[in-house]
């Protein structure tokens, strides 16, 4: 009856301090209380292995999106293919902790992680998390570590702000999330060049689609 | 040493260079890395003062000068981060609706969004037309910004948001998914308490195609709460849309799938045929390789093995591989279900392969395999040998409180319901408490065992483990251990000399508590060496349970002088205070003289039982039952004030008449009641005893005794008429004349009901109290109320009939609720300790059923419960 929400997104680092956090439901009421939730989920997590379940990294090089635009050649496209790459094919782990359910990924020194209730449909969760995990894959341009995410945080938590919002899904579609964060960069007078984004991000996902069903 | 690009950031410096904002020439780059800046430190958890937010927002506005979207997007989310007051909110309203009404999808996407989160509403018939546009916007992102915000805002301005629903209603057919979805989920909130008109949409959404899974997975939710709330049609068993949710198991997307498969299994009285194809995908997703999957599979079969087992036998296979899963959750799920499925001779296997998993699983896994392991031996007693090893095997190995909590828990629980596995059970609790660093379980254990332990074949047995406690453990320990030592000794005479032995030893601990329990025990049990049977009383007094709230016992401690006179527990009021917390206050106000100890007003009992007890032709009525509170038998403000106090004994009722003289002119003399005792057959009048005098604003009571049937509750009706001499008094002197002229004064009639015989004293577990009762005098029926008000009226009319004590918050109905139950404790005349189970229920629109259990220490009392509401 209800309609699926999200209690929490959370990226923690390998420590399991905040990268970036997002609570959308007012169980947590103050900082203090988020942050004790945020380490023992953190300590629960680190014992199973979402890091190790996923052990077929697949790669995939996608060209930065501005040199795509100025190089639109056909050639162009196997090299796409080849230079950003797109972790996935990383297993999402899921726990019940505390009466909620968590769906979690783990990439180098970053924590993913989602909160729903304890009833919500499970599948519907990690759909969230796997948006949130490939929009950010995309946007570091492969790079996915604390580092570069700290360097590029105006991006997610623009990405956070396109994926929920107060809890209902916005939209879990990774090249879309990013595709949105990503054009804000641009000056608003290139219309054009929004447009080539999402062409870019398009051809890149007809590549991984691809190569999976090969 | 990691870097971070935030090493060193500090709140103040930022709040420093966030003046950029209000800079003439605007770098829109600094800028966004500033509001970065703020974004981080917010998500951090640091705080900004009233003042300091106030600051950031009224710069962070100057930013809508600029045209970089970049820097806009960080605005919106900023704006959003600071939660602007009202009158904030108001500065940015016109930039946000120019963004509203802007050419660039993205402003109007967000403006919507962030104008919506901030606005109280008085805002929003200015942008609802916008809005209502918004919502069939050809952009999917705006048209998704407007639902969402409609979903959110329907639940502060409902009104408001109603008016949209025909806009909503198109977004519905949008070839969008994620419109499909918001739009789909706002109509459905729109019109959820519109039955006719959710049915309406589920059937005509379940024929058509939904093109997104999450709108989907929506609308199987929708259709679910439409088949619950249908009545099944039962001549043909089919259910309606159960075809729609089948289908919705051949999806291509797993979450409609699942969603649809869950839908099903938890259909109200789901058919094996029904469940079936749900079972089927289910079962497919258990050996899938994704985590999520296969616990989601996992969690719902489990939930299924509850009411259904037989019907997820099939997949006991893939369950038993499930066992090895890396994932802990994943694979404790698995082997409850298995444990719920198993039947008889799986048994011993499961065991086998629960143990080599149980090691190197968390406590709050290991506590949910115990549970199932006790459900299961409940299941199969004759298991109880293996089922009962294997709890104590766990119930030695390392773990913390709550775990072996549940161990020992389950142990009791298999104890006290499968007779075999006492004596084995037993023994493994006593090895558990020779090496248990847990007090509470070792008391809990030590209590136990005293009740356990003495009825057994070999009490004997026993008693090295529990002596040894007194040796070894801390002084909480020991002291429980003493009186389980005593209640062997009282139970089993042939233990009487060695327990006397071992309790002489105890005389010497340097704990007082052991010390006194043991002086106590041995000079109530008779350690002088005679051995003889412990009489019932003593037990009962060492052991029984306290009939009396713990706060009344504490107060008549303290209230006690010691002195010759020894404590009687007897005259402990029995009576449930509850004292109004107004009251409480003003005492604790009043003044108090140095030296002088605020006197604590006596509790009315003790009150009333003095001044009852000087009074020579009451003496032999024994012990008060029961005051009542007092009844005006006059209206305000008359000549004559007159109330009366109904003291309740077992043979005898008492009525005490407070009355006063409002008349400055007159003294009265010789007051009386007289009493028509004509509507009150079982009662007979013994004693009445006069006010000698009444003088003006000086109160005095007057008496009037009744003799009754012994331990009977009879009812009745009295009349009531004051009689007196009235003698002329002259103000100024304030003498009375001689002479007096006799006169008489109608008063109301008084009842004596059921509920007088009835003292309000609460248990603090109901549960345990209704179930160690025992249904030996219980007595259900049921009962129709008629139309009433409220169902929280007759909760109140049925509380205030029977004159008991509600429990645990039971007296409270929650609002628009169609049935309650409530629970009441009481002692009846008799003491006869008295447990009472209503449940409530509408029948129709206003009529109330009822049905009563009354569980009491004796059969007529229980009857007599239900002969009060049959006749109330």
């Amino acid at each position: 009856e209800s309609c699926p929400s999200i209690k929490n997104i959370l990226l923690l680092d390998s420590e399991g301090n905040r990268v970036a956090v997002k609570y959308y439901s007012d169980e947590w009421p103050n900082n203090s209380v988020k942050e004790a939730f945020e380490k023992s989920l953190f300590t629960k997590t680190q014992k199973t292995n979402a890091r190790t379940e996923g052990k077929q990294f697949v790669f995939l090089f996608v060209h930065s999106h501005l040199s795509f635009s100025s190089c639109p050649d056909k050639k162009y496209h196997s090299l796409t293919f080849h230079n950003v790459f797109i972790p996935f094919l990383f297993t999402a782990e899921i726990a019940m902790f505390e009466s909620h359910i968590i769906v979690y990924k783990f990439v180098q020194d970053l924590h993913f992680f989602v909160t729903g209730a304890e009833n919500e449909n499970e599948l519907i969760l990690v759909t969230v998390l796997q948006g949130f995990f490939d929009a950010v894959g995309l946007l570091l341009r492969g790079t996915v570590d604390k580092k570069e995410a700290l360097e590029n945080l105006d991006l997610i938590l623009l990405c956070l702000d396109e994926i929920v919002d107060g809890g209902i899904i916005l939209e879990t579609d990774a090249n879309v999330i990013a595709g949105k964060v990503a054009s804000h960069s641009i000056d608003a007078a290139a219309p054009l060049s929004e447009q080539t984004i999402s062409q870019a991000l398009a051809t890149a996902r007809e590549h991984l689609a691809r190569s999976l069903l090969k | 040493v990691d870097y971070s690009p935030f090493l060193g950031i500090e709140k103040g410096a930022v709040l420093q260079e966030a003046r950029v904002f209000n800079d003439p020439q605007l770098d829109p780059r600094r800028c966004s890395q500033v509001i970065t800046k703020l974004l981080y430190l917010l998500n951090q958890g640091e705080t900004f003062t009233k003042v300091e937010a106030t600051e950031v927002f009224f710069a962070v506005t100057k930013l809508f000068q600029s045209r970089d979207m970049g820097l806009r997007r960080m605005v919106y989310v900023i704006i959003k981060e600071l939660s602007p007051s009202a009158d904030e909110v108001i500065i940015v309203t016109s930039s946000l609706m120019k963004d509203m009404t802007s050419k660039t999808d993205m402003y109007r996407a967000n403006a919507i969004r962030v104008l919506c989160r901030i606005t109280d509403g008085t805002l929003l018939t200015q942008i609802e037309r916008y809005l209502k546009q918004a919502i069939v916007d050809k952009n999917p992102v705006v048209a998704s910004a407007a639902l969402v915000s409609g979903i959110h805002l329907l639940q502060t301005n409902p009104e408001i948001v109603k008016r949209w629903s025909n806009e909503v209603q198109e977004a519905v057919q949008s070839r969008a998914a994620l419109v499909q979805f918001h739009a789909l989920a706002l109509l459905h909130q729109i019109r959820q308490n519109d039955r006719l008109a959710v049915n309406k949409l589920v059937s005509s959404l379940t024929r058509g195609s939904v093109r997104s899974p999450l709108a989907q997975c929506l609308l199987i939710r929708y259709t679910s709460q439409v088949i619950r709330e249908s009545t099944n049609d039962t001549q043909t068993g089919d259910r309606p849309f159960y075809d729609f949710l089948e289908g919705c198991l051949r999806h291509k997307a797993e979450m409609v799938i699942f969603e649809a498969a869950r839908a099903i299994t938890e259909l109200n009285g789901v058919t094996s045929r029904e469940l079936t194809p749900a079972i089927t995908v289910l079962q497919l997703f258990l050996s899938s390789s994704k985590p999520v999957l296969r616990f989601a599979a996992v969690r719902t079969l489990n939930k299924v093995a509850m009411s259904h087992p037989t019907a997820v036998t099939n997949c006991n296979i893939d369950m038993e591989s499930l066992i090895s899963d890396q994932n802990r959750s994943i694979a404790t799920l698995a082997i409850t279900t298995l444990l719920k499925t198993g039947n008889e001779s799986s048994v011993d296997r499961l065991m086998k392969q629960i143990t080599n998993f149980m090691s190197d699983i968390a406590d709050e896994f290991k506590i949910v395999v115990v549970d199932a392991i006790r459900s299961l031996c409940l299941k199969f007693p004759l298991k109880h040998r293996s089922l009962m090893n294997f709890l104590s095997n766990i119930l030695r190995e390392e773990g913390g409180f709550e775990y072996k909590k549940a161990i020992v828990d389950s142990i009791v629980i298999l104890i006290r319901d499968i007779p075999e596995a006492k004596e084995s059970g037993l023994l493994h609790l006593c090895e558990f408490i020779e090496d248990c660093e847990f007090t509470y379980l070792s008391t809990q254990i030590l209590h136990f065992l005293g009740i356990e332990g003495p009825k057994t074949s070999d009490p004997s047995k026993y008693i090295r483990y529990i002596y040894n406690r007194v040796h070894l453990e801390n002084a909480t320990v020991r002291a429980g251990a003493v009186s389980t030592l005593a209640k062997f000794g009282a139970m089993v005479d042939g233990l009487k000399p060695r327990i006397f032995v071992l309790l002489r030893r105890c005389l010497f601990d340097n704990d007082d508590e052991v010390r006194d329990r043991a002086t106590l025990y041995l000079n109530t049990l008779g350690g002088d060496g005679a051995v003889v049977e412990t009489d019932d009383g003593v037990k009962e007094f060492l052991f029984g349970s306290l009939d009396v709230p713990l706060v009344n016992l504490e107060n008549s401690l303290k209230n006690y002088n010691p002195s010759e006179k020894a404590f009687d527990i007897n005259s402990v009021p029995k009576d449930v205070k509850t004292q109004p917390l107004a009251e409480k206050k003003a005492t604790s106000k009043k003044p108090t003289g140095l030296g002088a100890p605020p006197p604590g007003p006596p509790s009315t009992v003790d009150a009333y039982e003095k001044l009852l007890s000087s009074i020579p032709e009451f003496a032999s009525f024994g012990k008060l039952f029961k005051s009542s509170a007092p009844v005006e038998l006059t209206e305000a403000e008359t000549e004559y004030a007159v109330n009366v106090v109904k003291h309740i004994f077992d043979g005898h009722v008492v009525f005490q008449y407070n009355c006063s003289n409002t008349i400055p002119e007159q003294l009265l003399e010789n007051v009386t009641v007289i009493v028509d005792a004509s509507e009150a057959e079982e009662f007979a009048e013994v004693v009445s005893k006069p006010l000698r005098q009444l003088p003006y604003d000086s109160p005095g009571q007057t008496f009037v005794a009744f003799e009754k049937p012994e331990g009977v509750s009879a009812v009745g009706k009295f009349s009531n008429m004051l009689r007196f001499i009235v003698k002329e008094v002259d103000p100024s002197t304030g003498e009375a004349e001689d002479d007096g002229v006799e006169d008489e004064y109608q008063l109301e009639d008084l009842e004596l009901v059921a509920a007088d015989y009835m003292l309000k004293v609460g248990v603090s577990n109901f549960r345990n109290a209704w179930e160690s009762m025992g249904v030996d005098f219980e007595h259900v029926d049921e009962y129709g109320l008629g139309p009433r008000d409220s169902l929280a009226e007759a909760v109140n009319a049925v509380i205030n009939l029977l004159g008991m004590q509600p429990c645990e918050g039971t007296e409270v109905v929650p609002p628009n609720s169609r049935s309650h139950t409530c629970l009441l404790s009481g002692v009846y005349i008799g003491n006869v300790k008295v447990l009472v189970r209503l449940q409530f229920g509408l029948d129709g629109p206003k009529d109330v059923a009822m049905k009563l259990a009354v569980r009491s220490e004796d059969e007529t009392v229980s009857d007599a419960i239900h002969e009060i509401v049959a006749s109330g």
